[in-house]
């Protein structure tokens, strides 16, 4: 399968995935929806990077907006970023993390990903899903490149109104040793994977023991209402974002119509994968009238326990260890049981995702950190790279 | 039995904002063709993200403070999703947790009337039905243009109290240059019930939406209380809790399909606005960029040294009292400013049919300095006014054009006092043998010749001193 859905210049040195915004090339967010968008501007991010002098090579495939985990559009396409990245045909790849799939593309494909603080990268230009959790994150052989680009595109944007005015003061270019850090390994997270990821995390354990570090075990034991939480916020909001897609203005449009209902109703049952489809109806679901409160009120509410919880800990480790995936390799799953596997694989992203803090994946683990703490964390995987290399 | 009416108002206004709610895109007043103002923030295009504008707010909060509200400190914007082609995004961001202004008063006579809240919302896009080619086009210019809902409590209990409010409430909005209120633009849901007179419960209520003509709202209000009690005496219908439509050709209320009614809006919070903090030292600010009150600015005139009953209708009016303002500004004397605003425009205004004063403040500054120097008589200062109201003209060069220079010197006007007396024996015998009232017509027949120049007071000493040779 093509790892790019449209190619720009074969010597451009970054690849953009197609839920980012390049002004006059086409944006599908890997969705037959939006086959021949053509958005009349870019992402604040890609704009960053061109000013910086690197070059853009292409649009890479992605899930359907972002959402698909595997299944319904297959590894190639999951991993197109990370894969270009892994054989060095680019420098790096500007990916939107939207519930952890460039996370784990890097994780199985051994690359790294910077996942930075929300609100330190603009949003704007994204096509948007989760508004509340999604990032642009860097896709990178290793950490210092992928700090390298990401100091290049973060940093204030007033057209979001959610980037932060402290994003101007982070430090990724950190070299702060391992030594004397405390890192906590998450039990629980250790537990749900297989043995080959089990390995990386103790080889990375290892590592981290060996330059002065202390780990120590945890437990985080509202991880599966934290990860039903930001299901429930992330469905909801791609609910609500994506029914702009209606088929009225842009995008595809069903040529079975007689009335506004069935365009509408037509247009979006012939586009949307089934993975979306299932996130719609989910969505819609946690924020219909009786069920407000239950559901989406409740998700915002263990959202904040979630920070609180975490702010906690980070008060006394410097980092979460933790895998980004269960497994060290795809495995095929029929598209029936997308959503219910999505769902079960985000218990290792959720935390970062629902509460906006810094991750990076490195060496096939996923560490986590406080907000502005990505520097550290960078830093932190540069010293397994070290060991790999 | 009697009984009362029990009515509550949803009124939308537009905010006099230089843009658009949540982009930089300029008001709809700024359009000239379907969708001249827009941009891919307010078409919904993906990409896009929303940046409030600050100065809605800040006149969002002025109303709540006009209206006795309390304002709220921390204040939120949620998105209410519904399909409808109008709505570029699907979603109308809104108010709907912690709107900005809360339990507030209005005085309507004798009585109070609560408002529960004041929220801020952006408005819909348009959509044009071509029946020729049968397809629907649609006008984004008015997505996503600031409007408030101010929402009373059902504390109305008379049609009369409905308009008084509507009336004072378009005035003070006016008046804080919160909106414009232009014709039309002020839009209201009636939300209408009746109950026999000294019970509490409240009766089944209908809604009847998106009103905006005075006359046409306490005409819907009647037929609605008509319609309610006859179905309570007389069993005409069974009454529902609906939403229904004022037909004003056929002069009577219809139910709306139920399917425009019946939407769940999934309201939630909007994920890329962060709550508003309106500080003590932002509201200090607002506050006190609130203006004068109509009773203030009254008082104000007063002093000036117009009559107290002139000073009220002046300050009664934004317009009015907006143009006194800006002409008095421009060094015109009030009192004389006075005058031809409450006498002159508004007799043109009336001749012409329109209600509102919006000739250029700067042509009447003119005609007024004209006038006041003896430069032109005030008869053809009015002339002047009229063709200004009508055509816009330019004062000067219509005042060349038309020959008006009341500095005729008196050759001139002797020459046309000869004229008129050579031109009219009868009136002149007349008034030699002794009727002191055919002067009125030799003077007219002067004027007319002197095509309404000179000065009144010259050419009647002229005249008679003429006539009395
Ligand atoms: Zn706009």
């Amino acid at each position: 399968m093509a790892k790019y859905i449209t190619e720009i210049n074969k010597n451009g040195n970054i690849a953009v995935d197609d839920t980012i915004l390049v002004k006059d090339i086409p944006a599908t967010a890997g969705s037959k929806m939006l086959e021949n968008f053509v958005p009349l501007f870019s992402a604040e991010a890609v704009e960053r990077v061109l000013a910086a002098g690197y070059t853009l090579s292409g649009k890479t495939a992605v899930g359907e907006f972002g959402l698909d985990l595997y299944g319904e559009t297959g590894i190639n396409d999951i991993c197109a970023a990370a894969s270009l990245v892994k054989e060095g045909s680019v420098k790096a790849a500007l990916n939107v993390d939207l519930n952890g799939a460039p996370r784990r593309a890097a994780a199985l494909e051994g690359v790294t990903f910077v996942k930075p603080t929300y609100g330190t990268v603009s949003r704007y230009g994204i096509i948007a899903a989760a508004c509340s959790g999604e990032q642009i994150g860097v896709t990178a052989k290793n950490a210092a490149t992928a700090a390298e680009v990401l100091a290049v595109i973060a940093g204030y944007d007033e057209k979001d109104g959610t980037s932060l005015k402290d994003a101007n003061n982070i430090d990724y270019n950190s070299e702060a040793p391992a030594k004397g850090m405390k890192i906590a390994l998450v039990r629980e997270l250790y537990a749900a994977a297989d043995a080959a990821v089990k390995a990386k995390i103790d080889a990375a354990a290892a590592t981290y023991k060996a330059a002065g570090a202390e780990i120590e075990e945890i437990s985080l034991q509202n991880l599966a209402e934290i990860n039903t939480a930001w299901t429930i916020l992330m469905s909801a909001e791609t609910t609500n974002n994506l029914s702009r897609f209606d088929g009225v203005k842009y995008g595809y449009r069903t040529e079975k119509y007689k009335n506004i209902d069935e365009l509408y109703v037509g247009s979006r049952t012939e586009a949307f994968g089934f993975l979306t489809k299932a996130t719609i109806i989910y969505g819609s679901d946690v924020l219909s009238k009786g069920r407000y409160e239950d559901c989406y009120d409740k998700a915002l509410r263990i959202r904040r326990k979630a920070v609180e919880a975490l702010t906690e800990l980070f008060a006394k480790y410097d980092a979460l260890l933790m895998p980004a995936f269960s497994k060290a390799e795809y495995e095929f799953y029929p598209v029936e049981n997308a959503f219910s596997k999505v769902y079960e694989e985000s218990i290792f992203t959720a935390p970062a995702s629902i509460t906006g803090m810094p991750a990076v994946v490195s060496s096939g683990v996923q560490l986590v950190g406080d907000y502005f703490c990505d520097g550290k964390l960078i830093a932190l995987a540069k010293a397994l790279e070290k060991e790999e290399a | 039995m009697k009984y009362e009416l029990v009515i509550g108002l949803e009124t939308h206004v537009e905010l006099s904002t230089d843009s658009k709610l949540f982009c930089s895109c300029g008001g709809h007043a700024a359009a000239n063709e379907p969708n001249d103002c827009v941009c891919p923030a307010c078409s919904g295009m993906p990409g896009m993200l929303p940046v409030t504008n600050k100065h809605a707010i800040e006149l969002a909060v002025k109303a709540g403070l006009m209206l006795n509200c309390k304002i709220n400190q921390y204040t939120t914007f949620d998105k209410k999703s519904y399909y409808y082609p109008d709505l570029p995004a699907a979603y109308q961001i809104t108010q709907w947790f912690n709107p900005v202004c809360v339990e507030g008063t209005v005085e309507v006579g004798e009585r109070k009337i609560g408002i529960k809240q004041i929220h801020i919302e952006e408005d819909a896009g348009k959509l044009v039905h071509d029946d020729a080619t049968n397809t629907s086009l649609v006008d984004y210019n008015r997505t996503s243009v600031p409007l408030i809902e101010i929402v009373s409590k059902p504390d109305f209990r008379s049609s009369d109290e409905v308009i008084t409010y509507l009336k004072k409430l378009k005035s003070a909005l006016q008046f804080a240059g919160i909106s414009e209120c232009e014709e039309g633009a002020m839009r209201c849901d009636v939300n209408i019930s009746v109950r026999p007179e000294g019970t509490d419960k409240l009766g089944v209520r209908s809604e009847i939406k998106n009103m905006s003509s005075f006359a046409e709202i306490k005409d819907a209000i009647e037929f609605e209380k008509v319609r309610h009690v006859d179905a309570i005496e007389r069993r005409t219908e069974m009454l529902v809790q609906e939403t229904r439509r004022w037909d004003e050709v056929k002069r009577r209320t219809f139910p709306m399909r139920n399917k425009e009614t019946a939407a769940d809006y999934r309201y939630f919070p909007d994920p890329n606005l962060m709550p508003i903090i309106i500080d003590d030292e932002w509201l200090a600010e607002i506050k006190a960029s609130m203006p004068a009150t109509a009773e203030e600015k009254g008082q104000k005139y007063v002093a000036m040294g117009i009559a107290s009953k002139e000073a009220a209708v002046l300050a009664s009016d934004a317009k009015l009292c907006g143009m006194f303002d800006e002409v008095v500004a421009m060094g015109r004397e009030p009192r004389s400013v006075a005058s031809w605003i409450l006498t002159e425009c508004m007799s043109r205004m009336r001749y012409l049919g329109i209600e509102t004063l919006n000739i250029a403040p700067q042509k009447l500054s003119r005609i007024i300095e004209l006038v006041d120097a003896g430069e032109i008589t005030r008869a053809a200062g009015k002339k002047v006014l009229a063709a200004v109201f009508e055509n816009d003209v330019d004062v000067d060069k219509y005042c060349d054009e038309q020959g008006f220079n009341a500095k005729v010197d008196e050759g001139a006007v002797l020459a046309a006092v000869k004229a008129a007396i050579a031109a009219n024996p009868a009136a002149v015998a007349d008034y030699k043998g002794g009727k002191e009232k055919a002067l009125g017509a030799i003077f007219g027949a002067c004027m007319r010749e002197l095509k309404g120049n000179g000065d009144p007071a010259v050419v009647r000493e002229l005249l008679t001193k003429e006539l009395n040779k």
